[in-house]
C-alpha cells in the first residue's frame, strides 16, 4: 500500500492557445507511508503544481493521482492530508487555538473535542501557553509552527508543505526543520515537501526528487541514507555532504541540458 | 487601554467644539457687520446678530417656547424631531445594510451579476434625491399588499436606504474580495463549502472594509432622511423643523440654529453607533489593518 501515487500525470495550462505552458509532463511518483519526500528544482519546474495536483487543488490534464488508495478528490473531501504554505496563513481574527480548530470546525466536530485536540496539537508544537493569543502577536517561526499544528489537527496521514520555511531566517529555519522531523516522527506522518534549499531537502528527506523546467518533469530521484535519527550532528556528517553534492549535481544536470543561464535560478545553494 | 482611548477621543471632541465656538464669537467681533465684498462679490459673511446669533443666544433659545405664548419649550420639540428622524435613519440604515451586504454577496458569488449590476448601482447614485423623493412617495402611496399600508415615513426611510446601500455594497464587495488567495486555497484544501468560506473567511476578512463603508452608509441614511423630509413635506422630523424655523430667520435668528444642532446631533449619534461597532469588531485585530 502506498501513501501517495502519481501515475503518468501531466498538467498543461492554456492548452491549444499560444500561451500554452507544459507545467508537468508524465510525472510518476510513489511515496510510501511514513516517508519524507522533498521536491526540489528551479523556478517553473512544476514542483508547486505537482503539490497542488496531489492536493486536488488542480486537476491533472491527463494521468491519475491517488492518495491513501483513493482518488485525490475523495482524499480532499475526507481531509486525508493537511497543507502548509510559505505564508503561515493564520486567520488574524481567530485565536491561536481557534486557528488550529478551523479544519475540525469545517468537519463538524463538537466544541469539547475540538478544544481537546487543539490543546494536544499545541503541546505537540511546544506552544501550549499561546492558545489564547492572536497570531499577529507571535513571531514568524511560532506562526509557522501553529500552521503545522493546524495542518495536522485532523491527524491526516499525509502532510503537504509548500516552502513552509522559506520566509524564516536561517537559525529559525534549522530549528523548525528539527521540530518538523520530531513532529512527523511522533505522528508517523508521510510528508511531501517543496523547497528551494538543497541542505534543507537533504536534512529532512528519505528521498529527494529533482525536477526540471520546460517542460516540468522529474529528472532524478536521490536516496538519502542518513538513518531515521537525525540531529544537529547530521549536518556535519560526511553522508550529509555527499547527498548535498549528489543533489547539486543532479540539479546541474538539469542546468546543462538547458544551457540557459537562469534555468537554475531560484535554487539556493546553501 | 480601551477606556483610555475613549476618554481621549471624547476630550478631543469637547476641545474641537470649544474651538468652533471660540472661532464663531471671534469672527463676530472682528468680522464686518454687513458682510465684506471682494471685487464686488460678497465673500465675507455678515457678523451681525441676525446672520450669526451669539452662541449663548442660540443655547438659551432652547429653553424658550417654540411659538409665543405656547407652553412647549423648543428643546422638547427639537428633541422629539431629532428622535423621529433618528428612528427613520436607523430604519433606512438597517434596510440599506441588508440590501448592500446582500448585493455584495451576490456580486462576489456571481461575477456575471457584478459585471451587469455594478454600473447601474453607480448610475443610481447620480439620480438627484430631490427628484426621487416625490416618486417614492407616490409609488408607496399606490402600494398595498394585503393589510399592509405604506406609511408616509417609510418613503423617507427608503430614501435614506437609497443613499446608504451604495457605499455598503461597494465596501463589502471589496472586503469580500480581499481574502488572500492562499487563504481561499487553504479552505479549498479542507473541502470547505462556499457558505463556510463566506462566513469563516470572507466576512471576517471584509470587516476592515465594511466598517468605513458603514460609516459612509450611516451618514448617507441621515442625509437621505432629512432631505426626504424636506422635499416630501413629512411632518415630525428634524428636516421639517429646519425648513419651518428658517422661515422665521429674520425675526428669530437663533431658532433655526436650534434645529440645525439637532440635525448635527442626529449625524453624530448615527456615526457614534457605527464607531462603537468598529471598536467592538476590531478589538482583536492587528492595529495596522484597521482602516
Amino acid at each position: 500500500m502506498s501513501a501517495l501515487e502519481v501515475a503518468g500525470a501531466s498538467k498543461i495550462f492554456n492548452q491549444g492557445t499560444p500561451k500554452q505552458v507544459d507545467a508537468l509532463v508524465d510525472v510518476n511518483l510513489t511515496v510510501n507511508p511514513g516517508e519524507f519526500v522533498s521536491l526540489i528544482g528551479p523556478s517553473g519546474c512544476g514542483k508547486s503544481t505537482l503539490l497542488r495536483l496531489i492536493a486536488n487543488l488542480l486537476e491533472p490534464t491527463s494521468g491519475a493521482v491517488s492518495v491513501n488508495e483513493k482518488t485525490a478528490a475523495q482524499a480532499r473531501l475526507d481531509q486525508d492530508y493537511g497543507m502548509a504554505f510559505q505564508q503561515a496563513g493564520l486567520f488574524d481574527w481567530r485565536t491561536v487555538s481557534k486557528n488550529i480548530e478551523l479544519p475540525l470546525e469545517l468537519k463538524g466536530w463538537d466544541k469539547t473535542k475540538r478544544e481537546a485536540r487543539a490543546k494536544e496539537m499545541l503541546e505537540l508544537v511546544k506552544l501550549p501557553e499561546f492558545a489564547d493569543l492572536y497570531p499577529w502577536q507571535l513571531s514568524g517561526g511560532m506562526q509557522q509552527r501553529i500552521a503545522i499544528a493546524r495542518a495536522l489537527a485532523a491527524h491526516p496521514p499525509l502532510l503537504l508543505m509548500d516552502e513552509p520555511f522559506g520566509a524564516l531566517d536561517e537559525m529559525t529555519r534549522e530549528y523548525m526543520q528539527g521540530e518538523l522531523l520530531r513532529i512527523c516522527g511522533e505522528t508517523a506522518t508521510t510528508v511531501v515537501f517543496v523547497t528551494h534549499s538543497i541542505p534543507e531537502a537533504v536534512y529532512l528527506s528519505n528521498r529527494v526528487v529533482v525536477m526540471s523546467p520546460r517542460p516540468g518533469r522529474i529528472t532524478s530521484v536521490i536516496d538519502v541514507n542518513l538513518g531515521s535519527k537525525r540531529n544537529e550532528d547530521t549536518r556535519a556528517a560526511d553522508g550529509f555532504f555527499r547527498s548535498i553534492t549528489a543533489v547539486r549535481e543532479a540539479l546541474r544536470g538539469t542546468h546543462a541540458e538547458h544551457a540557459s543561464a537562469n534555468a537554475i535560478r531560484g535554487v539556493e545553494d546553501r | 487601554m480601551l477606556m483610555r482611548r475613549i476618554a481621549y477621543r471624547s476630550s478631543m471632541f469637547v476641545v474641537a467644539i470649544a474651538l468652533v465656538v471660540a472661532l464663531w464669537e471671534f469672527y463676530k467681533i472682528v468680522g464686518p457687520q454687513d458682510g465684506g465684498k471682494l471685487f464686488g462679490v460678497s465673500i465675507l459673511p455678515r457678523a451681525n446678530n441676525t446672520a450669526m446669533p451669539h452662541v449663548w443666544t442660540m443655547l438659551s433659545r432652547y429653553n424658550r417656547p417654540e411659538v409665543r405664548g405656547s407652553d412647549t419649550k423648543i428643546w422638547s420639540v427639537v428633541l422629539s424631531g431629532t428622535l423621529f428622524s433618528l428612528r427613520l435613519s436607523l430604519a433606512g440604515f438597517f434596510l440599506g445594510t441588508m440590501i448592500g451586504v446582500g448585493l455584495a454577496v451576490l456580486m462576489s458569488r456571481f461575477k456575471v451579476v457584478q459585471r451587469g449590476l455594478l454600473p447601474y448601482l453607480v448610475m443610481s447614485q447620480t439620480v438627484p434625491l430631490i427628484a426621487l423623493a416625490p416618486l417614492v412617495v407616490s409609488w408607496g402611496g399606490k402600494l398595498q399588499i394585503g393589510s399592509f399600508e405604506w406609511p408616509r415615513w417609510l418613503s423617507a426611510s427608503i430614501l435614506g436606504t437609497f443613499l446608504a446601500f451604495f457605499p455598503i455594497a461597494v465596501g463589502t464587495l471589496r472586503g469580500l474580495a480581499s481574502a488572500p488567495a492562499a487563504a481561499v486555497e487553504l479552505m479549498d484544501s479542507y473541502a470547505a463549502s462556499w457558505k463556510q468560506i463566506l462566513f469563516k473567511l470572507r466576512f471576517p476578512a471584509a470587516v476592515p472594509f465594511m466598517v468605513p463603508a458603514f460609516k459612509l452608509g450611516a451618514s448617507g441614511a441621515v442625509v437621505g432622511v432629512v432631505v426626504a423630509e424636506i422635499s416630501t413635506g413629512l411632518k415630525g422630523g428634524i428636516g421639517r423643523l429646519i425648513i419651518e424655523y428658517a422661515r422665521e430667520a429674520t425675526g428669530d435668528p437663533a431658532k433655526v440654529f436650534t434645529a440645525v444642532f439637532g440635525a448635527a446631533a442626529l449625524g453624530i449619534t448615527m456615526s457614534g453607533i457605527v464607531a462603537l461597532s468598529d471598536v467592538l469588531l476590531m478589538r482583536n485585530r492587528p492595529k495596522e489593518t484597521s482602516v
